[in-house]
């Protein structure tokens, strides 16, 4: 028991000074801007009482946003892991004329305000739009359908996968794949055996960002999913439509409800990147 | 499996990084190209291997011409200096990965690779760690993890990229040992890289000694301390003092006097004259001799290295005396090198020595 090492403490001792003082500031920030406004949303929530948030969650016009929010974000994390990867290599491995404006343009749906993009994006792919037409002879319905929601959650979480792969894929050492080439791997086994698990990290990251980006969008898709109950209707816009009922007690069960299946989703994201790292290691 | 550099030359935009090298190397020997960084021995290394394409030349394999081929038809063993694992897969599978990624019939089954690859982390010393990471082993481990890969794919060559260059001293010394081991038990053809020419001189059969893009000398390590052919490897190999003299009627001439050795087919004109601070000796008078006066004297182990400014401060010098010399700062020693070498400053003039 009085073994020093044994003697559980609150702060390893350090030599660098500040712990205090940053913690405090730490948690006064988190607090005021993020921690205190999200427990409005339980304490909201918690007046309802059990039985009247569990009635409320399960709700089936509810749960139905849920479904499309939560599954509309993780086709388009996936579809942006895809792409965003892609985007990333061709700017981290080649030189080509327009590159920079390339890469600049990604960062736009960052600056963009998300409603323009989600009415350019309806204009787009509406059936008389410019794809849209070129779609709907094939009997192919993009704008006003969940098909759309996942056009604009791709639109707004492209920049998230870019910007988290990019930095890690130009670390990757030349080297590595030079070892590789002279065991006689070809270049896709390169690739998929070599490349892609170094870069696994930086994907899973980019891959949380831009999921969680999507679960909470609301400006682009609103524009561009025809808001139908039921069918293409998001949990954040049924929340203001709760609101604007005056039905605040809704609202924040609906607000609740998916703080609760965020944070648990990112949660898992982040085991399995702890998971990784303990096995790989950082540095060399 | 012989390897032969035919007249390569080699370009990086238009920078000559290799000006028309040959270079004949015999199965099973062990040889190492040396060199100041710049001299293009990493270069030659890399085209041996693959990984870079020769502007003009060819590189033959056995009776095969190999300069065509791809890195992974040339089939050769390659460690890099940063080792170069594959962080994410356990030391047993960076072993494996050579075998596991051949097509077809070619691919041994699972546990035939296994098997070879604990085989070879048994050769290389480090029985128990397949099950590790890369980042969980020490820079000398990861090395030999590194070169258990390149042998598992039984290369035809195994290039080394300066491979103790990241690993401290004493590593160093022992993995350069065990290197040398390994390579007589296994008989690969075996090139490495280094700056280091007493890791070159120690390890290797024989030395190729390199210099801005072009091959200065290859030898044995004894050719290339005592037969140097040009001033470039009597400079970089070994310790040695170099005096500009003058050649006049058969005579060496320092300034105004004689050093008192004596060339033959030498026409007269300047010349440079180089020597080891070792290999000379102490005179009392100075009738024919090398005289100067102490600048800097400082222990080396067991003798004592004595700085001399001879020619009137004009020029430095560096011999060795006995600890146990009474030199001290401004007192005046003459000395006359046993062996040395004369370079007549005219390109093409003979060489002269004693």
């Amino acid at each position: 028991m009085s073994n020093a090492s044994t003697v559980w403490r609150f702060r390893q001792p350090s030599v660098l000074p500040g712990f205090g003082l940053a913690l405090g500031f730490t948690i006064a920030y988190l607090s005021l801007i993020v921690l205190i406004p999200l427990s409005g949303v339980g304490v909201r929530a918690a007046a309802l009482g059990w039985d009247g948030f569990w009635a409320m969650v399960t709700d089936e016009r509810t749960v139905k946003a849920l479904q499309v929010s939560f599954g509309t974000s993780l086709i388009a994390a996936f579809v942006n892991v895809v792409f965003g990867t892609l985007v990333a290599w061709v700017l981290v491995r080649y030189r080509f004329p327009g590159r920079r404006l390339i890469d600049a343009a990604v960062d736009l749906p960052f600056a963009l305000p998300t409603a323009v993009a989600g009415i350019a994006l309806a204009a787009i792919y509406a059936p008389n739009g410019w794809i849209g037409s070129l779609l709907a002879p094939l009997g192919i319905k993009v704008a006003f359908t969940p098909v759309g929601i996942v056009v604009a959650l791709i639109f707004v979480g492209l920049p998230f996968v870019v910007r988290t792969v990019q930095p890690v894929m130009e670390e990757i050492d030349r080297d590595v794949e030079e070892a590789a080439a002279t065991l006689g791997a070809n270049r896709f086994q390169t690739i998929t055996r070599i490349i892609l698990p170094s870069l696994t990290p930086a994907i899973l990251t980019g891959f949380g960002l831009a999921f969680a980006r999507a679960v909470g969008e609301y400006g682009s898709v609103i524009f561009i999913a025809g808001n139908i109950p039921y069918v293409s209707e998001i949990a954040p816009l049924l929340i203001v439509i709760r609101l604007e009922e005056f039905d605040y007690a809704g609202a924040t069960a609906i607000a609740a409800i998916m703080l609760v299946i965020s944070f648990f989703m990112l949660f898992a994201i982040n085991l399995v990147q702890a998971w990784n790292r303990r096995r790989y290691g950082y540095g060399s | 499996m012989d390897v032969s550099i035919r007249n390569v030359r080699k370009e990086f935009d238009r920078f000559p990084a290799l000006r028309n090298v040959s270079l004949d190397i015999h199965s099973g020997e062990l040889i190492a190209l040396l060199g100041p960084s710049g001299s293009g021995k990493t270069t030659l290394l890399r085209l041996i291997a693959g990984l870079e394409t020769p502007t003009e030349g060819s590189i033959f394999f056995g009776a095969e011409d190999a300069s065509m081929k791809s890195v992974q038809e040339r089939n050769v063993g390659f460690v890099f200096q940063q080792y170069a694992l594959f962080r994410h897969m356990t030391v047993a599978e960076n072993i494996g990965f050579g075998l596991k990624v051949r097509k077809g019939n070619a691919r041994p089954p699972k546990e035939e690779i296994r098997k070879r690859a604990l085989e070879l982390l048994d050769l290389v010393q480090l029985s128990g760690l397949e099950n590790r990471y890369p980042n969980q082993l020490s820079g000398g481990q990861r090395q030999r993890v590194a070169l258990a890969r390149a042998m598992a794919i039984e290369p035809r060559v195994l290039l080394l990229d300066e491979p103790f260059g990241a690993l401290d001293a004493q590593v160093r010394r022992e993995l350069r040992r065990w290197l040398r081991e390994i390579h007589d038990a296994t008989g690969h053809t075996t090139v490495f890289v280094t700056h280091d020419q007493e890791e070159a001189l120690e390890l290797a059969d024989r030395v190729v000694v390199m210099s801005q893009g072009r091959i200065e000398q290859v030898g044995t390590a004894d050719d290339a301390y005592d037969r140097p052919n040009s001033p470039f490897v009597y400079g970089f190999i070994g310790d040695s003092s170099e005096l500009p003299v003058r050649v006049e009627g058969g005579q060496v001439w320092l300034a105004d006097r004689t050093v008192g050795l004596s060339v033959e087919n030498v026409p007269d004109g300047n010349a440079s004259l180089y020597f080891r601070p070792h290999d000379i000796t102490l005179l009392d008078g100075c009738g024919g001799c090398i005289a100067g006066t102490v600048a800097a004297s400082r222990r080396v182990a067991g003798t004592r290295r004595v700085e001399l400014e001879v020619g009137g401060a004009q020029y430095r010098v560096e011999i060795e005396l006995p600890v146990d010399h009474p030199a001290k700062e401004q007192s005046r020693i003459a000395f006359r090198p046993n062996r040395w070498k004369l370079f007549p400053e005219q390109q093409g003039a003979s060489v002269q020595s004693g």
